[in-house]
């Protein structure tokens, strides 16, 4: 009786519609598929500390889902594999030398997942009702609360068993403090900076530094109809655009795009955390703005903020505008009656 | 004018306190209590500032009831308010000089806030001196009550020391002493306020229905 009554209970919940629980299993796994090749990149460079790191923000966060849920009388969601995605986000957003003993350094992702799942996701209302990309919070607060152990960035090394790694600057670091020509000076020219950019042979977080192996993972998602082009691509365009007409200062029109779309967390950021279903406008206009005002955030924040990497806190000063854009652009519906406003024009 | 009030003192007291806390259950004043809650004894001082001026405040209001005329009575308010504050400012000026550089801008909003001039309208201009002063005790008693739970809690996690003296050697939760940290101390702290506020309701609930049924 009672399992009938259920199964024809009808729930309304906010957009995207999704069908069927099937359904939001199947597109956190692919998510997390796509991102598979980013994250093996940053395991061969930065070894078996990346591992480390991004299992244990994958292992609390699943872990803290299912006793939060327990908690509250629930159903356990764990299977889903959002929690999974969000670990994964999150580990793949953190530098790895945050595996460290001493200085202690390890409760940091934890606490980090933390805020990403429970605070961030489950207190609002668990998947699909979070203001907040869950990853980018627990990022954001795990930068501003520990900004020396989460500046702390390994060289790139390419071997796999290597514990005690030296540190470096990233890419972005050296343009803030140095400029341009020192960052092309430190990685001997114009050609061989690109080949490291695109390759994550450079300082950064775990699953940013590869822009092919993001792009890879993009390109599968777009293929498969996961995402479409509009936020990443307004995205790019506009950071790409920024920073070609005011990236060198001193001087219009010539800046370098491409330097600052393969730095930072800027094609995991517009592929992967600024597409995120629930945090994104649904609306294609309203994607096309979102994008667009990230890009623009980011470059702002590059060029002129405190930070040398802005992607993180502009997606997550656009997430607070994506209702409110869903609402400004929503298409009409089909057969309505026109209001008098519209019929006077 | 006068319609007494028919509850006890106590109950008058602690109804600020638990069941109409400023911030934990009204949410009203929150700029200032996440403004200088960074550290406990800023946070003691502003708490104990806002009990000085509510009591202050409500006694006055109370005892000048029946002379102020109902259509001027918010100026007569907002004038009575803004001296007590302003002795409470020089007060603090001239014994506590180290916290009221650091708080003092926050020391002159109290002629604004809500709660003051909510009390002072709803409470102590229709109620006796002696329950208008517990009123005001009991709601700037809560709100001390706050402001201590919460830069107790913030300056303990989020610089690891209390009162300016250090207590925790490990590197704390920087966050929580930023102005951001303070809106997810308040929330955490309102939750677990109302957690257990709503598990002592359940208590009392289920002990009436079990008396009723032994009854």
């Amino acid at each position: 009786m009672e399992a009938t009554k259920k199964e024809h209970e009808l729930i309304v919940s906010v957009s995207p519609h999704v069908k069927s629980e099937e359904t939001t299993s199947r597109i956190m796994w692919t998510v997390s598929l796509a991102l598979l090749p980013a994250f093996l990149s940053g395991v061969y460079f930065f070894g078996l500390k990346a591992l480390f790191i991004t299992a244990l923000c994958v292992v609390s966060a699943v872990v803290f889902e299912h006793f939060y849920l327990k908690l509250v009388n629930k159903k356990s969601v764990v299977g889903d594999g959002s929690g999974f995605l969000t670990g994964l986000l999150l580990g793949m957003n953190l530098p790895a030398s945050l595996w460290s003993f001493s200085p202690f350094t390890v409760h940091v992702p934890i606490i980090a997942t933390f805020v990403a799942v429970v605070i961030t996701k489950q207190l609002f209302g668990g998947l699909g009702y979070n203001v907040f990309n869950p990853a980018l919070i627990g990022r954001a607060f795990a930068l501003i609360s520990w900004p020396r152990a989460m500046t702390i960035w390994m060289t790139p090394t390419a071997s796999f068993l290597t514990m005690d790694a030296k540190t470096t600057a990233t890419p972005l670091g050296i343009l803030k403090e140095a400029g341009m020509s020192e960052l092309i000076k430190v990685f001997g020219d114009k050609v061989s900076l690109y080949e490291h950019l695109l390759t994550g042979n450079r300082a950064g977080s775990i699953g940013e530094t590869s822009a092919i192996a993001l792009l890879i993972g993009g390109l599968f998602l777009l293929y498969k109809k996961y995402i479409t082009w509009h936020i990443p691509v307004s995205f790019l365009g506009t950071a790409a655009l920024i920073a070609w007409v005011f990236g060198q200062k001193g001087a219009l029109f010539a800046g370098d795009p491409l330097i600052h779309l393969f730095s930072g967390g800027m094609m995991l950021g517009a592929l992967f955390m600024a597409t995120d279903y629930v945090t994104s406008p649904s609306v294609r206009k309203a994607q096309l703005i979102f994008g667009a005002g990230c890009g623009a955030l980011t470059m702002l924040i590059r060029l002129k903020g405190g930070f040398p990497e802005g992607v993180m806190f502009a997606i997550l000063i656009m997430n607070c505008f994506a209702p409110l854009l869903d609402r400004g652009f929503r298409s009409k519906v089909f057969g309505a009656v026109k209001t008098v406003k519209e019929i006077k024009k | 004018m006068s319609s007494h009030s028919t509850v006890s003192l106590k109950d008058q007291i602690l109804n600020g306190i638990i069941k109409e806390n400023t911030i934990f259950k009204l949410a009203l004043s929150l700029c200032p209590s996440i403004a200088v809650t960074n550290n406990l004894k800023n946070g003691v001082f502003m708490g104990g500032a806002v009990l000085f001026v509510q009591v202050m405040v409500n006694m006055t209001i109370s005892l000048m009831r029946n002379v102020i005329h109902p259509k001027v009575r918010l100026p007569i308010f907002m004038l009575v308010i803004s001296g007590w504050v302003t002795v409470t400012q020089m007060l603090m000026a001239a014994f506590a000089p180290d916290v009221y550089a650091k708080v003092g801008l926050y020391i002159a909003l109290i002629v604004a806030f809500a709660s003051i001039l909510a009390r002072a309208e709803m409470f102590a201009s229709k109620n006796r001196l002696m329950p208008s002063m517990a009123d005001g005790l009991g709601m700037g008693i809560g709100f001390l009550f706050a402001l201590t739970t919460i830069s107790f809690f913030r300056e303990l996690v989020g610089k690891g020391s209390l009162w300016g003296y250090p207590i925790i050697d490990t590197k704390p939760v920087l966050l929580l002493i930023l102005p951001a940290g303070g809106f997810f101390a308040v929330g955490i702290l309102m939750a677990g306020f109302n957690w257990i506020n709503a598990r002592a309701a359940a208590k009392a609930a289920a002990k009436a229905k079990a008396a009723l049924a032994a009854h």
